[in-house]
């Protein structure tokens, strides 16, 4: 189909929204622990939860990546999250926590501290 | 307009449409060339020509450069001179040259730039040559590799004039060669034969298939009663082998040297040709008058003939079915001659003089035999008679002028322009015109199907009958006329096809006209012309139906045009011929 | 939108083809589903990232991780460890993205941090077979820029500010060029890019087309457009066939789009493209032989002038560009020629991709801006020569270039410069030759190409540099003579002089430069008969010393058996003899020189 300028700018912004992660300066990342330790708490299923609920509200420039074991095997599921120099690390995650994680920290700006563990740091 | 140049450091002004050769040339400058044939071959490909210009980087080809007001050329450095002579050693380095017994020896451009130029040695004649290859498959034409220089020559013939490309550049590099496509032989590869590529080519690398040899064995033979015939454009080339200008009519001469040649008849092909048109003429009006097949297309060039064999076979049933004028003749000859002399046809050897080497492909079609016997058995180039002569050692410039053996000697004025393109159309047309009108008209002279243009038409009203006639010559202009004859856009009752530019005076069988006179841009072809219209003006007779030793063979032979008799000797047949046959 | 957590890049360039990376890609996308990872990760396939030594690649992002030499067996691992559990592979690491324990994204490493990418900048980015993620990289815009608000005068001021100049071998300003063309008034005219590549080793133009296809569509319409043309030719070589179908491929698309075809965005512009095959002569890079390819004859160049711009294709004015030159133009429109003068040498503008080749860590492609130095290309971003050997010379500029030496190696590559030198910037071709290397046997090796693809049209090229070629096998062979020395320099200089098209006057250049820098070598097989990088078999001789013990273990290995216990006697009692070599029947295979033990040595090479 023949495509307008105004078409052709919308193709543009939308696509460069999926690409946006090959990129290395995205707004948000967060960081999943996947270690065995990790994974046999019931990772997996969170990370899936984060991925799905991520592109069920459309949410682009948000990175989402693994990390090893951090050493707090006990606390697993868990992982961080990290907005600009400002990182919270949510520990004994579930699907359905890590979806509410995604909903009001990611998209309400509202960091649910009861999840978290330790202070706010600096990243 | 003219522009100024500077050549050699003094000033001259020239036509801006000059190239720096034709500037040179002005300048009483003589650059070398070798590949460059004007408006034919123009692909500065060879570097012969090669001369400095200020500013450029690198050295010119002298030929293609278009003059620039301002333009400073200079020919005589050492570097100019340094260049063109490695350029000829390289080429001579590469060329087979056994000169002694080439055909070609004396008449080699080639050779001609190694003797200007005195080369002290040839320092890569040790070196890898091309791989040699000969190609003498085709009856017509031979092709000897190792003696090419690749200059292109003949490709550019074969595309422009002949409108064949049968003839390319094959391989790269140093294993560049001229060749057919997939390497096939050249019959099966399109070739019309019309040998218009031998006639550009500079060195040896193309030749007629020879037939000296055979001619000579005949004539040796007590046995053989050989008979030669000579076409009318043989005598209007064969003094240029002597060194006698273009355009020099030599009838008288030929058939004194050819006699002494030891032959025991010299007869004019130009009787058959009368008879030619009264049977082409009488084919004419047949169709004209019941309907049949048109435009009726002439039969006389065996080249033309390949052409529409191999690439328009549809059109095969417009063809004339007259065999062309030599075979006529030469089926008269082992019928009629010999029944009248009482010589076992069996005896006769008939040799053709030609300026044509598509007719030794001719003569040994099937078709044109008539009880197992060929209608011709030899067919000799101009150019071979010449050599023949000069080994006879006859002194042709200083021969009495002798006449043609009878009968079957005696010609019309309508016979003799059958050489030229437009020749046989207006031939036919006296003739055909006075059976129409029933009198003997006194306005003959057809001036609209003279000249060179490559297509001529024109339309005429003869006896109430409108007439549209178009003629073509070379193989590129027969192939368009065929296809507007074939995409239906204009209607002709009758065309006049000759595989050679310029008809038979300009036959791949003719003198070798140097590229230097090419180049003056002399109309050789014209001059040849000249010849024969300055025959048909000087004889007595000028319409074919007025030659009496024709009329005497219907009488004592052949009863009528077309008769039954006439159409197993003088008629033939024709067939598809297909190209690059799988086999 | 579907989103994705991790993109995964695969180099879909010939080189990672040929080693399998369809496979790779295939296997992968296997083992996401395995791993039930498929809605999670996406796959794509770009063009060629330049750095072919590492081959095939894998970049997976958001990290940026850089994996080299992936083959199919590595896809499981990689997949369960970094995609599934978030653990770097690290063995499967190209070396430089890994410093100590730290992981260096893609962007990081030498290779890459020390290039400048323009005409490259999508290669390795972006899916080539997917015109959205073209324009998601400012693609099209200029082509709306210039349709918008452009007059074609202006397009053509631009390119002409910018001091872009061709990126195919002879470096004419392309704006001039463009101008002459758009000067020429007749009822058609021709754009026509020339992607017959095909100096050795050079694949820039390939990579361009397999990496982004798009941008060259995109300047060639620009150009139809600054020149008054409304048809263009795309001249590419059948053995580029991932080119080729990524440039059909998205001629589709842009057509789809209407960015092609009639009445484009609307305006009163049409602009089409069609592709020609080329059989892959060399020739064929030459404009006028182009030319004649398109047109369906043999590719053998025509006499110029008349120049393509006044009588081009089928007669009418032609403006041709290579590959690179036309993957500037874009980025030229976008963010103005001054940004792109700005770039570069004084009289060399912008970027240069080079493919560097031979003795070099890092074969591959790399985009440097104009006046980088000879060194920083071959040690900084090129990584060096391997094995610590000693750099020799660089051959730049391909079979037509010429060789420079360790004293040009602080010379800022640009046009002018390389040709000052001796050499030429071609179309980037840059091999490099380390102490090991013979200079004449190079020169050979060059000739040997331009030799066979020569198109036999002039004699100059067709019989000159055959003969070139013959007096170095002469020389090379241990039969030559000073007098062979001196006919080839005049020989050489000859053909420079005398061919008709730009392949023949270059062909002799490998051995007018090698003449120049390393005559030496030349005389020390001219003279003395030696090759001094012992690389010329026919002067080389094996012979055993004194140290010979009379193992045999030479004879038993001799593909001749031409080596015999015929020396002096080693040991009176066993009778044992040294071993000798018979030299006429000695094929200098140099397996006796292997097979001799290593605490013996007794046969060396001379």
């Amino acid at each position: 189909m023949k495509k307008s300028v105004e078409e052709l700018m919308k193709i543009r912004q939308e696509t460069l929204k999926k690409m946006e992660l090959r990129e290395n300066d995205a707004h948000c990342r967060i960081v999943v622990g996947m270690g065995t330790c990790g994974i046999s708490a019931g990772a997996r299923p969170c990370l899936t939860a984060i991925v799905d609920e991520v592109n069920k509200r459309g949410l682009s420039n948000v990175q989402i990546v693994q990390t090893g074991c951090v050493g707090m095997c006990r606390l697993e599921p868990m992982f961080d999250v990290i907005i600009g120099d400002k990182k919270y690390t949510y520990v004994d995650m579930t699907p359905e926590k890590s979806r509410q994680v995604v909903v009001e920290h990611i998209v309400n700006n509202r960091v649910i501290h009861e999840y978290t563990i330790g202070e706010e740091e600096k990243e | 307009m003219n522009v100024k140049v500077t050549i050699d450091g003094k000033l001259y002004e020239v036509p801006s449409h000059y190239t720096a050769l034709d500037a040179c040339k002005a300048a009483n400058i003589d650059i070398p060339t070798l590949c460059f044939l004007k408006e034919l071959n123009e692909t500065a490909a060879c570097r012969m020509c090669v001369v400095e210009v200020e500013g450029a980087r690198s050295l010119q080809a002298s030929c293609v450069l278009k003059v620039r007001d301002g333009m400073k050329i200079k020919t005589n450095t050492k570097r100019v001179q340094d260049s063109r002579a490695t350029t000829l050693e390289l080429l001579l380095a590469n060329h087979n040259k056994e000169c002694l017994n080439c055909d070609r020896n004396g008449k080699c451009e080639l050779q001609d730039l190694a003797e200007r130029f005195h080369l002290k040695e040839i320092y890569f004649d040790s070196f890898e040559k091309r791989t040699p290859f000969i190609d003498d498959s085709s009856f017509s034409i031979v092709r000897d590799q190792s003696k090419c220089i690749l200059c292109g020559r003949c490709v550019s013939a074969c595309e422009k004039i002949a409108g064949m490309s049968v003839l390319a550049y094959t391989n790269r590099g140093f294993e560049a060669n001229v060749g057919t496509g997939f390497n096939v032989e050249l019959d099966d590869a399109g070739c019309i034969s019309c040998g218009q590529c031998i006639n550009v080519c500079p060195v040896g690398a193309l030749q007629e298939k020879s037939h000296v040899e055979q001619v000579w064995d005949a004539i040796s033979d007590p046995k053989k009663h050989v008979v030669i015939q000579t076409a009318p454009a043989v005598r209007a080339a064969i003094g240029e082998e002597f060194g006698l200008p273009i355009g020099t009519s030599c009838t008288g001469k030929m058939i004194a040297a050819i006699r002494r040649l030891g032959v025991d008849k010299v007869f004019d092909t130009n009787f058959a040709a009368d008879l030619t048109i009264l049977e082409e003429g009488h084919e004419l009006l047949d169709r004209l008058q019941n309907g049949g097949k048109l435009p009726l297309l002439t039969s006389c060039s065996p080249g033309w003939i390949r052409l529409i064999e191999q690439y328009y076979p549809e059109l095969l049933p417009n063809l004339s079915s007259c065999k062309s004028p030599h075979q006529m003749f030469g089926a008269i000859i082992k019928s009629y001659y010999a029944e009248k002399t009482k010589i076992d046809p069996k005896d006769i050897y008939v040799v053709s003089v030609m300026p044509c080497t598509a007719k030794k492909f001719e003569m040994n079609r099937e078709e044109l035999s008539h009880n197992g016997l060929k209608d011709v058995d030899a067919v000799l180039t101009t150019r071979e008679l010449g050599r023949m002569l000069k080994e006879k050692g006859i002194r042709f410039n200083e021969l009495p002028d002798e006449d043609f053996d009878h009968p079957l000697g005696e010609y019309t004025g309508a016979g003799v322009i059958f050489g030229a393109t437009g020749g046989v159309m207006e031939a036919a047309l006296r003739t055909v015109a006075d059976i129409l009108t029933g009198e003997d008209l006194k306005d003959f002279e057809y001036h609209a199907v003279r000249g060179f243009e490559g297509i001529k038409e024109a339309e005429l009203e003869i006896a109430g009958n409108k007439i549209s006639i178009a003629i073509a010559h070379g193989g590129g202009n027969a192939r368009k006329l065929m296809d507007i004859i074939k995409s239906g856009k204009k209607e002709y009752h009758f065309v006049e096809i000759m595989g050679c530019e310029g008809g038979c005076i300009n036959g791949g069988g003719q003198p070798y006209v140097n590229s230097h006179i090419r180049n003056e841009g002399i109309d050789y072809k014209k001059l040849r012309a000249q010849v024969l219209y300055n025959e048909d003006k000087s004889k007595e007779f000028r319409k074919s139906h007025h030659n009496k030793e024709v009329k005497q063979l219907y009488d004592e032979f052949l009863e009528k045009p077309n008769s039954h008799k006439a159409h197993e000797l003088l008629h033939t047949s024709y067939k598809a011929r297909e190209i690059f046959p799988i086999k | 939108m579907q989103y994705y957590r991790a993109h995964v890049l695969i180099c879909g360039g010939t080189g990672c083809t040929s080693g399998k990376s369809l496979e790779i890609k295939a296997e992968l996308e296997k083992q996401l589903v395995t791993y039930g990872i498929e809605n999670e990760v996406k796959v794509v396939m770009t063009g060629c990232f330049g750095l072919c030594e590492a081959g095939p690649i894998m970049v997976v992002y958001p990290e940026g991780t850089f994996y080299a030499h992936v083959q199919v067996k590595d896809v499981k691992k990689i997949v369960e460890e970094h995609l599934f559990k978030g653990r770097i592979v690290k063995e499967k690491l190209y070396y430089e993205a890994l410093d100590e324990d730290k992981v260096i994204s893609v962007n990081e490493v030498e290779f890459y941090a020390k290039q400048k990418r323009i005409a490259l900048s999508n290669c390795g980015v972006i899916d080539p077979e997917n015109i959205d993620e073209y324009l998601a990289k400012d693609g099209y815009q200029a082509l709306i820029k210039v349709l918008t608000d452009m007059k074609p005068r202006e397009v053509i001021e631009e390119i002409k500010k910018s001091g872009l100049r061709g990126r195919g071998g002879a470096g004419f300003p392309t704006g001039l060029k463009w101008e002459f063309a758009s000067n020429y008034e007749d009822d058609m005219k021709y754009v026509c890019c020339n992607a017959d590549e095909g100096d050795p080793g050079a694949f820039m133009d390939r990579s361009i087309l397999e990496g982004t296809p798009h941008s060259v569509i995109e300047a060639m319409t620009i150009a139809g457009y600054a020149t008054g043309s409304k048809k263009g030719y795309i001249y590419i070589r059948a053995e580029y066939p991932i080119a080729v179908k990524r440039l059909e491929i998205a001629i589709k698309q842009a057509k789809d789009y209407g960015l092609l075809g009639n009445n484009i965005l609307d305006t009163k512009f049409s602009f089409d493209i069609e592709i020609r095959l080329g059989a892959g002569a060399f020739v064929c890079g030459e404009e006028t032989a182009l030319i004649e390819s398109i047109e369906g004859k043999r590719g053998m160049p025509r006499t110029k002038p008349p120049f393509p711009a006044e009588k081009g294709i089928w007669g009418k004015p032609t403006l041709i560009n290579n590959v690179e030159t036309f993957a500037n133009i874009p980025a030229i429109i976008l963010k103005g020629g001054e940004w792109f003068g700005s770039i570069g040498t004084e009289k060399s503008k912008g970027t240069k991709v080079f493919a560097l080749g031979g003795k070099i860590k890092n074969t591959g492609l790399v985009e440097i801006p104009m006046g980088t130095t000879l060194r920083e290309v071959i040690y900084g971003i090129g990584g060096g020569i391997p094995d610590n050997k000693k750099f020799k010379a660089v051959q730049t500029g391909g079979p037509s270039g010429g060789c420079l030496t360790a004293e040009h190696l602080d010379t800022p590559i640009d046009y002018d410069n390389l040709v000052s030198i001796g050499s030429m910037m071609g179309s980037g071709g840059m091999i490099v030759m380390d102490e090991d290397t013979c200079m004449v046997d190079i020169a050979r090796f060059f000739l040997d190409f331009t030799c066979e693809e020569s198109c036999g049209k002039c004699t100059p090229c067709r019989e000159g540099t055959k003969r070139l070629k013959e007096i170095l096998d002469k020389i090379v062979a241990g039969n030559g003579t000073i007098e062979d020395l001196d006919r080839l320099e005049n020989l050489a200089g000859y053909i420079k002089d005398n061919a008709l098209c730009n392949l023949g006057q270059t062909a002799p250049n490998p051995v007018i430069s090698t003449l120049k820098f390393f005559r030496d070598e030349y005389m020390a097989h001219v003279v003395d008969k030696k090759c001094p990088t012992s690389v010329c078999k026919d002067l080389l001789q094996y012979t055993i010393t004194d140290k010979c013990i009379g193992c045999g273990s030479c004879a038993k290995v001799c593909p001749q058996g031409c080596i015999e216990p015929l020396g002096k006697e080693i040991n009176s009692k066993t009778k044992r003899r040294q071993y000798v070599i018979d030299q006429n029947k000695c094929i200098k295979c140099g397996a006796c020189l292997e097979a001799c033990p290593p605490k013996v040595k007794a046969i060396i090479r001379k």
